[in-house]
């Protein structure tokens, strides 16, 4: 084991207060299996799983309900044994506030095991270990729900030297990596060699922020005798999780938008995670639970193992309910997380945690003033972008210059908004912008394809119209040429007949 | 508007908290300025922050604006206060209120009010008056003397009615202007700070008025309104620029020690140049404009036709932002 000491601070960032040890206070909780279990079909990025069950179906617990679409997808298990019930658009917990596809199962409080398959990974390629992790249905559990198989894939240009752990949990509120380390450190370290193997890396580091110091004691005492595993303690100053801010607070690498920090040699994990990836691995048992966090606004909050799929409301009670009543929920933490749509929607892999929204979280906000351009937001931004030029922008619709101004590095840590004196909702004109931005370039594109097409209509209807004209002048030509000739003919006829007429009256 | 998207916690003093910060950053500055020029300077404020937040109701009323939320941003105030204090303290009343107008009226509102003015309104305030108001807004009485002969009476008296015939006895130009005189009539000058100069000679007191006006900028430093960029930037490149002349002909130009704590050079660094609304935004632009100002303000002060500089410079370097800003952009993440 080793402390490495040198930080690379990145630019601006803020100092919230952390508001952690209100979960902290007790143990992980495992909530008992809710009566109804709600799966969205669709709780990572990438494609939306394929089914493979029907209305009706006995499930047995880690039992496989709908599998990968393709390699950028996840599975999903039945997290307990029972029946399948429905399936239907309900609603999820997903910023859009839009229902999605779901199988309801009822359990049958058996909790019967499917067979488990552990996998010998030691004695098959990476190829096959790789190939099973894509039913395992892990995703990122720090938010991002990227499929994890694809992170662990063989598919790479360059060889990963460092994996970094991101333990640094940087939002107020959250507290489930905490307590994860805290209580399962084993399985985590355990983990971390099996990752580390898999990837072929030479050296973790687990990235921890300074206000965890109970995790960090304990993960410390457990990798002292670890020699390729070292722990790296960054400020508590927000968003030091941001992947890409830790990467650079650790290693000193500013990484690009648009490159992955796999192409520098390094590949991140969250610890929960890396948990469930072990515990697939070991013990055969695929992605069916998560630690969730529930705090804020609530009598009694604290972190619990939850069942995919388990009611919101299921978990909310057992938490003793609401201290003061507004029926909101904000999903994540309060710098990025969103409002919940309802109670009613389930816990899925992206939900790290569940506050209840603290009164002045939700209360009417003052009217904003103008920018006064203080530049307090850029100060914060870790990013390092000028956002009041890139408000000035999105609020007077110059989307260019906004780009020119890199719009699209803002990754929405909401630092701005944190500390901007005229209380302007700076991140709201942002996600306007960029989703303007985006709407008028496929607008373009299907314009440009209607142009090409209206183009090539006109030029049918010239070449038509011309080859019709032709045709007409033609008949025309034709039709008098004929007109006239036995014009001429019957006057030619008329004369030669009068002409004989005389000729004979003549001859009379 | 409701908060419906992250982030849901904020901490940000709010703008009215900004300025009441400033203008608690002003306090020792105008204190120091009572003391030495009398109780004019408060009458002073005390009209202009009146007829700010008149001429703020009216315009704001005219504009269709949200009167109460504008009201009390504090801006004008603060506007009103830097103009103010800028203006000797033997002016008569209706030299504010002109003073007032241009920097409420022309200066903010109609180059669109709050954040959107493109010049510091306070020195647009103070330019107009310099130029129409030569004499009246050149003569300062001599520092401390209303301790010696003048009486509160007779500073509103002067304050109502002007200074016609009450005390050209006591009134006089200021240092910077005095020595620019001799200096172009290539007659001696004595300034002298060590030895044997009363409290009440000008340097002295504009030495004390400038550490006022410092301390005040360091409370702002500490409370974080400000940032080192543009004070300290613009205070070494004044001192670089005339200690460069000073060095070549010391007889024809004065000490850098002169230029940083006379007139109101210190003043200028950390209340004037530090508006944000017409200054740069980026780090290193604050660093250009700083130094851009403290070179016209240099270059008025010695070539140019006004004693004083400090308006004159910052307006010109307004003029500049758009561009400073534009090409002193910070590099962004990942992009270097």
């Amino acid at each position: 084991m080793k402390l490495l000491d040198k930080i690379f601070k990145f630019n601006g960032g803020i100092q919230a207060e952390t508001k952690k040890d209100i979960s902290t206070k007790k143990t992980i909780k495992s909530l008992p299996i809710p009566s109804e279990i709600r799966l969205p079909l669709r709780q990572h990025i990438g494609k939306m799983a394929k089914l493979r069950v029907k209305v009706g179906d006995q499930v047995l617990k880690g039992e496989l309900i709908a599998e990968a679409d393709g390699n950028i997808s996840a599975a999903i298990h039945a997290p307990t044994s029972g029946k399948i019930k429905s399936i239907e658009k309900l609603l999820i917990p997903h910023p859009s506030g839009l229902p999605d596809f779901c199988v309801t199962l009822i359990p049958d409080n058996n909790d019967k095991w499917v067979k488990k398959f552990p996998i010998d990974w030691k004695n098959i390629s990476l190829k096959e270990t790789n190939k099973l992790l894509l039913n395992s249905g892990i995703v990122g559990l720090g938010g991002a729900a990227f499929p994890s198989h694809l992170k662990l894939g063989t598919n790479r240009n360059s060889p990963i030297k460092t994996l970094i752990i991101n333990a640094a949990e940087c939002e107020p509120y959250i507290t489930c990596d905490d307590m994860l380390m805290r209580e399962r450190g084993k399985d985590l370290i355990e983990g971390i060699e099996l990752v580390q193997s898999l990837l072929g890396a030479e050296e973790t580091i687990i990235g921890i922020e300074d206000n965890k110091l109970e995790a960090f004691k304990i993960i410390s005492s457990l990798i002292e005798k670890k020699p390729n595993i070292y722990i790296k303690v960054v400020p508590t100053i927000y968003p030091s999780g941001d992947a890409k801010r830790l990467i650079f607070l650790i290693n000193g690498i500013k990484i690009p938008k648009e490159k992955r920090s796999s192409e520098y040699g390094i590949q991140m994990f969250n610890v929960a995670t890396i948990v469930a990836i072990f515990r697939f691995i070991q013990y055969g048992e695929p992605s069916l639970s998560r630690i969730v966090t529930i705090t804020g606004n609530i009598k009694e909050p604290r972190n619990y193992e939850v069942l995919f799929g388990t009611p919101l409301r299921s978990l909310v009670k057992d938490a003793g309910g609401q201290k003061i009543k507004n029926n909101t929920f904000l999903m994540g933490g309060p710098m990025m997380g969103f409002t919940l749509p309802s109670i009613d929607v389930s816990v899925t892999k992206t939900m790290n945690c569940v506050i209840s929204a603290e009164p002045e979280m939700i209360q009417v906000t003052e009217e904003p003033l103008p920018c006064i351009r203080c530049s307090k937001c850029a100060e914060a931004c870790p990013v390092s972008l000028q956002p009041q030029e890139l408000f000035w922008f999105s609020k007077s619709d110059q989307f260019e210059k906004a780009q020119n101004y890199n719009l699209f590095d803002c990754i929405e840590c909401g630092c701005c908004s944190y500390v901007c004196p005229s209380n302007i909702p700076l991140v709201q004109f942002y996600r306007y912008a960029k989703s303007e931005i985006i709407s008028q370039s496929i607008a373009a594109e299907e314009a440009d394809i209607a142009r090409e097409r209206n183009d090539f209509r006109i030029l049918r209807l010239d070449r038509e119209k011309k080859e019709r004209a032709e045709r007409n002048a033609q008949r025309k030509a034709e039709n008098t040429n004929t007109d006239k000739l036995k014009l001429i003919e019957e006057k030619r006829a008329e004369i030669a007949a009068a002409m004989d007429r005389i000729k004979n009256e003549k001859n009379i | 508007m409701i908060n419906q998207q992250s982030p849901f916690i904020k901490k940000a003093p709010s703008v009215t908290w900004i300025m009441m910060l400033v203008m608690l950053g002003l306090v020792p500055g105008t204190l120091a300025c009572v003391f030495f020029f009398g109780i004019g300077i408060l009458l002073n404020l005390t009209i202009a922050i009146i007829t700010a937040l008149i001429f703020e109701y009216f315009i704001l009323k005219i504009r269709n604006l949200p009167i109460k939320l504008f009201i009390t941003d504090g801006s004008a105030i603060v506007a009103a206060s830097l103009l103010a204090i800028s203006i000797p303290s033997i002016a008569p009343w209706w030299i504010i209120v002109i003073g007032t107008f241009f920097t409420i009226i022309v200066a903010k509102h109609l180059y669109g009010g709050l954040g959107s003015n493109l010049f510091n309104p306070a020195m647009i305030g103070y330019a107009v008056l310099l130029i129409s108001f030569p004499a009246v807004m050149t003569k300062w009485p001599l520092p401390a003397s209303h301790l010696l002969d003048f009486n509160l009476a007779q500073q509103i008296q002067i304050f109502v009615y002007g200074t016609k015939d009450v005390i050209d006895s006591v009134s006089s130009a200021t240092p910077l202007d005095y020595i620019k005189t001799q200096i172009l009539l290539n007659r001696p000058y004595e300034v002298n700070f060590t030895k044997g100069m009363p409290i009440n000679s000008y340097f002295n007191a504009s030495i004390i008025i400038s550490l006022s006006f410092l301390i005040g900028g360091i409370f702002m430093w500490i409370k974080k309104i400000i940032t080192w960029h543009l004070p300290i930037t613009f205070l070494i490149s004044l001192a670089l620029i005339s200690s460069i002349f000073w060095l070549v002909d010391s007889t024809r130009y004065l000490s850098p020690f002169i230029h940083l704590f006379s007139g109101g050079t210190l003043l200028c660094a950390f209340f004037i140049i530090t508006d944000p609304v017409s200054g740069p935004t980026t780090p290193k632009g604050k660093i250009f404009f700083a130094f851009g100002v403290a070179l016209l303000v240099y270059l008025i002060r010695v070539f140019g036709g006004y004693p004083e500089g400090i308006a004159f410079a910052v307006i010109l370097m307004n003029i500049c932002v758009p561009l400073i800003d534009s090409l002193t952009q910070p590099k962004v993440f990942g992009h270097e």
